[in-house]
């Protein structure tokens, strides 16, 4: 059973993968005007345009260049980045950790800090402390996760001088975006933890535990956490994209100089090679960590095995 | 009280009884601050001409960069939000820019729950391959970093108004058509379907007037979540340089100078900021109120 459900889900994958290079193909093709022209600018003479247009392929009908782009991007070969004149795929995956740092430091913030607070708020349902982490997740959603960065450069980088306003490098530089990029999720997480947890300390089994004599602690650590943990592991697996692109916003904010911060740039700069693998690079991503997540599920959870 | 039953997205099986809906949701504090905060932007947005202290537009020079509450010795006028790097009335700027959050957000919502909503009504009503494809669509989108894929549309297509709204229309929609077939899949074999079908009914008839109105209500309670998410969006896309262009005013592009001058002059960023934070956050309130007030498994209680 197992085997056929990890099978089964590994070919999902791929086919999501495969679907995501279409998008990221026609991307370039579906918007009106001609990719050579848009790429050179309006200041191209008619040679330059047909001279790229050949070397692009665009003068091949479109499956074909479909089919070629495919091929290529099973290579690893995007093109040359049209501004750095080097291989578009090396160019984003040279900054892939720096993202990845952040995202993983934002991420371990959210969930070290989320979860706790999402139990204290089902266990102490409807007090103050309840109601004021409810407001403070809400709030939290509904903040520019770049203003909120805006600011605390304001506060820590300018005027109390405690921490830098940007760069990569030491360990206080993460401090602020990871802070930035974390509050995107945490509001999620205390959301998610406390109607979780509260589901669970409502089933007949935490009641039989209590019955035992066990203590408060006992059943909320050993029999309700775990069980509360499944819906939030699966919902976060499902941010990871969310979370991959606040980074995006966050990197531009504190010049962190990952995949974000080159992508906007090549945006701006009609740099398409570097768009396009940066945005594929980033959903294969997404696609495998979704992958993990559905694996971890399976383990944790055996009513679905 | 029973709050502790699980929030599902199974909708309510009667039909309305307004007074009580109405009374339960006045009771629901949070959701009432929170339309009343969405009304207030909606009425700014409507008489930005009659509000605004002064143009959003005309330049100042002699006027530039002056903080919040500054007296304007000549026309003895209060600048109350301070002015930006070019000398502009930061309040009326922020005021004016209600127009875009709101002529970007609620067409785009509207427009993606209506495609979401009858794709996911045809998924969970017929099933088959096209619910298949559907599927794969919406964990192609959920897969995608939404920011990117927009971003990239955008300067593609170009940054219009209406560019902007028709790309986050068609990217967002698929929220609405997994919700909306995961309702109509629990609905689908419920007795009064069966019962219309046994009375002669045809599907159409059935999806109409059986199903629909029973799927309304968790997608109006994710659009109103959506409008929010719409709204920082457009202002991040605004704030990345991307988003309706100057000198029009916009909450994004008015962030987007404050960051220039961000050592210097705080405010050009933080009120513009504020004022996406609150309209969010009332808009966020309203649709927690809607789910309370929509989930009969959750009536709640005003404690």
């Amino acid at each position: 059973m197992t085997m056929e459900y990890l099978v089964l889900r590994s070919l999902q994958s791929l086919l999501l993968i495969f679907l995501a290079t279409l998008v990221v193909f026609l991307l370039l093709h579906i918007t009106p005007g001609d990719p050579a022209t848009l790429i050179l600018g309006d200041q191209a003479t008619p040679e330059q345009v047909a001279d790229l247009r050949r070397s692009m392929g665009l003068d091949r009908p479109l499956h074909e260049q479909y089919g070629r782009f495919l091929a290529n991007a099973m290579c690893g070969d995007f093109g040359l980045s049209i501004r750095a004149q080097r291989p578009a795929l090396m160019y984003v995956m040279e900054r892939l950790p720096a993202t990845l740092q952040l995202s993983a430091g934002a991420f371990a913030f959210a969930v070290l800090t989320g979860i706790p607070i999402g139990i204290l708020s089902a266990v102490k349902r409807l007090s103050l402390w309840d109601h004021g982490a409810m407001f403070v997740a809400l709030l939290g959603q509904s903040m520019p996760v770049y203003w909120l960065g805006l600011m605390l450069i304001v506060i820590f980088a300018v005027h109390l001088r405690w921490l830098p306003a940007s760069g990569m490098g030491q360990l206080q530089h993460l401090i602020l975006p990871a802070f930035t990029l974390g509050m995107f999720l945490i509001g999620l997480i205390i959301r998610l933890m406390r109607s979780s947890m509260l589901d669970v300390l409502s089933r007949d089994y935490i009641r039989t535990a209590h019955a035992k004599g066990l203590s408060r602690h006992i059943v909320l650590v050993r029999h309700a956490l775990k069980n509360a943990c499944i819906p939030v592991v699966t919902v976060l697996g499902l941010q990871m994209g969310t979370l991959l692109g606040g980074a995006v916003i966050t990197e531009t904010v504190f010049a962190w100089p990952g995949m974000g911060m080159v992508t906007v740039t090549a945006i701006h700069q009609r740099d398409y090679p570097v768009v396009q693998s940066a945005v594929l690079v980033l959903a294969v991503l997404v696609v495998l960590i979704n992958w993990c997540v559905d694996m971890v599920y399976h383990y944790l959870d055996p009513r679905i095995r | 009280m029973t709050g502790t039953v699980p929030a599902t997205l199974t909708p309510p099986l009667e039909h309305s009884r307004p007074r009580s809906t109405w009374r339960r949701f006045a009771r629901h504090r949070l959701a009432c601050g929170g339309l009343l905060i969405l009304l207030a932007v909606v009425l700014m947005a409507l008489f930005a001409e009659a509000l605004a202290p002064r143009s959003p537009v005309v330049q100042q020079i002699r006027l530039r960069l002056k903080p919040p509450g500054f007296v304007d010795a000549r026309s003895g006028q209060t600048l109350w939000l301070g002015t930006d790097h070019l000398g502009r009335d930061i309040c009326s700027r922020i005021i004016y820019g209600s127009r875009i959050s709101l002529v970007v957000s609620l067409p785009a919502v509207a427009t993606s729950a209506i495609i979401g909503l009858t794709l996911g009504l045809l998924a969970g009503f017929y099933g088959g391959w096209c619910e298949g494809v559907l599927m794969r669509l919406v964990d192609l989108q959920l897969a995608f970093p939404f920011i990117l894929l927009a971003l990239s549309l955008v300067a593609l297509l170009g940054p219009s108004l209406h560019n902007i709204i028709l790309v986050f229309a068609l990217t967002t929609w698929p929220v609405y058509a997994r919700t909306t077939r995961g309702a109509v899949l629990s609905l689908r074999a419920q007795e009064f379907v069966q019962a219309a079908r046994s009375l002669g009914a045809g599907d159409g008839r059935i999806l109409w007037r059986h199903v629909l109105p029973n799927v309304v209500s968790p997608v109006l309670v994710l659009a109103s979540f959506e409008v929010a998410r719409m709204i920082i969006l457009e202002s991040a896309l605004g704030f990345l340089g991307l988003g309706v262009q100057p000198p029009i005013p916009t909450w994004g592009n008015m962030l987007a100078d404050g960051r220039d001058y961000i050592r210097d002059a705080w405010w050009i960023a933080a009120f513009p900021g504020l004022a996406i934070m609150i309209t969010a956050a009332g808009v966020n309130f309203l649709g927690d109120g809607l789910r309370d007030l929509f989930d009969p498994t959750l009536h709640y209680t005003g404690s």
